[in-house]
């Protein structure tokens, strides 16, 4: 019985071995990538295999970071591309959430709202920018509105789909115990669909991203979508890619932390 | 004295855009109160529609349910509902589930917490209040769901076939909690099963119900010799086997009818 014990120990042990050993396998050549990628870069301006003037070199991207850095510019135009981000994408789920909420409730407005839906959902909303810009004004609004008018039509057509398919025998249990309309949203519709709601957060991000750059195109005054414009006028495609390598780091961390709070919120199902 | 539960000459067709399907047809009966009834019949002879008529979670085409003397119009606080599968809403825990009902009705008081909980340790499941519906096994759900049910303390329980999704061992053990907490607790109850064992072996009563539409065709009363014996033990009884015997050549006249 205890050398049955042991050697299933030792089974265990070399199989959690060669777990790690994948991982850090796997570690390795996404490091290998990484590092091959921005050297292959290096080389191919130093030896002008590129035009460097074009594709710039990591090495001069890295010295404009630290320069912007060190006059405070850069941490102004990333944390405002920031703020107007993390607002539009909050504000386009929650309005998102709380249209589907309306269609769920009323569900003769969503029959009669659905194809104004699939019309609103088809077209290109950044398309809506300059009409944006005039109605609010070339300010950081209108930029939040972009954010906001790119997700929230999706937003609201996904949401509203996974309240219509929650099982109805849980809210034939509510029922049996005279429940609301309202006690039906709030015990059973509404976290039941919870996991989709943190899913749309996850493309939101990344829509949010896009209304806010392509924002600050067209206000062009602040912002990381401003530098990129800017650095494209004067042809200093250093600042672009700078930017554009800012925008990546960003929009990754901002997923990894959606990512985690998905794992939190929706650890019981 | 009028019958504790009386549904009274109740029809329903249920109606889409292209069939209009009659799943009962002028069906008649009631129960008394402490009674322990059955309505057995094959699938789509309309006993779910029947429990949600009496539930008042539809409304009948025509006819009137009427409990202790009164009209129904709308859902009762007296029916308790319980469904084929457990249904525990599985973001919350066991107690969360338990204390739903209570909830919903706004008498969340301690006390029928506390009820709730003693009711949950006498079937068996102490110490499960904080786990997830996830972490207990089928039997487990359904039991806890029947504590869902009985925590607002209905007087009338409705049952849809609540151990066919269970295996075999299982189903009549929970047969056999059941009956006897039913019993302890004095509550009237309405099992509807496919199964004519289950409904021998529970029931005071048996309503026979026939398909296309729903009709009610027979009610047999159980004898008295098992109707004192619990499931279990009523299953062992010879009158059991004749009984079932009976029921199923009934059941097979039914079908062989058409
Ligand atoms: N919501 C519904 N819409 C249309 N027909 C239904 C609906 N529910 C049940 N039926 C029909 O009514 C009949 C009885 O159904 P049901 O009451 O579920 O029977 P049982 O519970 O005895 O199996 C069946 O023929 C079924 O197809
Ligand atoms: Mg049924």
């Amino acid at each position: 019985m205890k050398q049955q014990n042991n050697r299933i120990d030792v089974l265990h042990r070399r199989y959690v071995a060669s777990l790690r050993k994948e991982k850090r396998y796997v570690r390795f050549y996404q490091l290998l990538i990484f590092v091959a990628f921005f050297a292959l870069w290096e080389a191919a301006s130093h030896y002008r295999w590129v035009d460097p003037l074009l594709f710039s070199s990591p090495s001069a991207i890295w010295a404009l970071f630290i320069k912007k850095l060190a006059d405070g510019s850069l941490l102004v135009h990333s944390s405002v591309t920031l703020f107007e981000t993390v607002l539009g994408f909050v504000l386009g789920t929650l309005l998102g959430t709380c249209l589907a909420t309306l269609l769920w409730w009323f569900p003769r407005f969503s029959k009669i709202a659905d194809p104004y839906l699939v019309i609103l959902n088809a077209m290109p909303k950044v398309a809506l920018g300059p009409i944006l810009i005039v109605a609010l004004g070339p300010s950081f609004s209108s930029i939040i509105a972009m954010g906001t008018v790119i997700s929230v039509i999706i937003t609201t057509i996904v949401v509203y789909t996974s309240f219509r398919e929650v099982d109805p025998n849980y809210l034939k249990v509510l029922q049996t115990f005279g429940a609301s309309r309202f006690q039906c949203f709030k015990e059973a519709v509404l976290p039941a669909s919870f996991p989709t709601i943190i899913s749309t957060l996850k493309v939101n991000v990344g829509l949010s991203w896009v209304g806010v750059i392509v924002g600050e195109f067209l206000v062009s005054k602040q912002g990381l979508g401003y530098m990129i414009i800017y650095g494209f006028q004067v042809f200093q495609f250093t600042l672009v890619l700078l930017s554009l390598l800012i925008i990546a780091f960003l929009a990754t961390v901002m997923y990894q932390i959606v990512a985690f709070i998905e794992k939190k919120l929706i650890k019981n199902r | 004295m009028m019958s504790f539960l009386v549904v009274h000459r109740i029809s329903h067709t249920y109606f889409t855009e292209k069939t209009a399907i009659t799943a009962l047809d002028n069906v008649s009966l009631s129960i008394e109160k402490g009674e322990f009834v059955s309505f057995l019949g094959p699938s789509g002879c309309g006993k779910t529609t029947l429990l949600s008529i009496i539930a008042s979670l539809i409304q009948p085409t025509e006819g009137t349910v009427m409990l202790e003397g009164e009209k129904i119009h709308s859902i009762h606080p007296s029916v308790g509902y319980m469904l084929q599968q457990d249904y525990l809403f599985p973001w919350k825990t066991i107690q969360e589930n338990l204390f739903l009902g209570l909830k919903i009705m706004g008498i969340d008081t301690a006390e029928r917490r506390k009820n709730a909980l003693s009711l949950l340790e006498r079937i068996g499941l102490q110490g499960t209040e904080h786990y997830y519906p996830q972490q207990l096994s089928g039997g487990m759900r359904q039991r806890a769901a029947l504590v869902r049910t009985l925590a607002t303390d209905p007087k009338i329980l409705l049952l849809d076939e609540p151990f066919s999704a269970l295996d075999y061992q299982t189903k009549l053990k929970l047969e056999e909690l059941v009956w006897q907490t039913l019993k302890d607790y004095g509550k009237t109850a309405l099992l509807v099963t496919h199964d004519i064992g289950e409904a021998i072996a529970m029931s005071d009563r048996i309503f026979l119900f026939s398909a296309k539409p729903g009709r009610l065709v027979r009610t047999f009363l159980v004898p008295g010799e098992l109707r004192q014996l619990s499931p279990l033990d009523a299953r062992k009884h010879p009158l059991f086997s004749e009984l079932f015997q009976f029921l199923w050549k009934e059941l097979d006249s039914l079908e062989t009818a058409k």
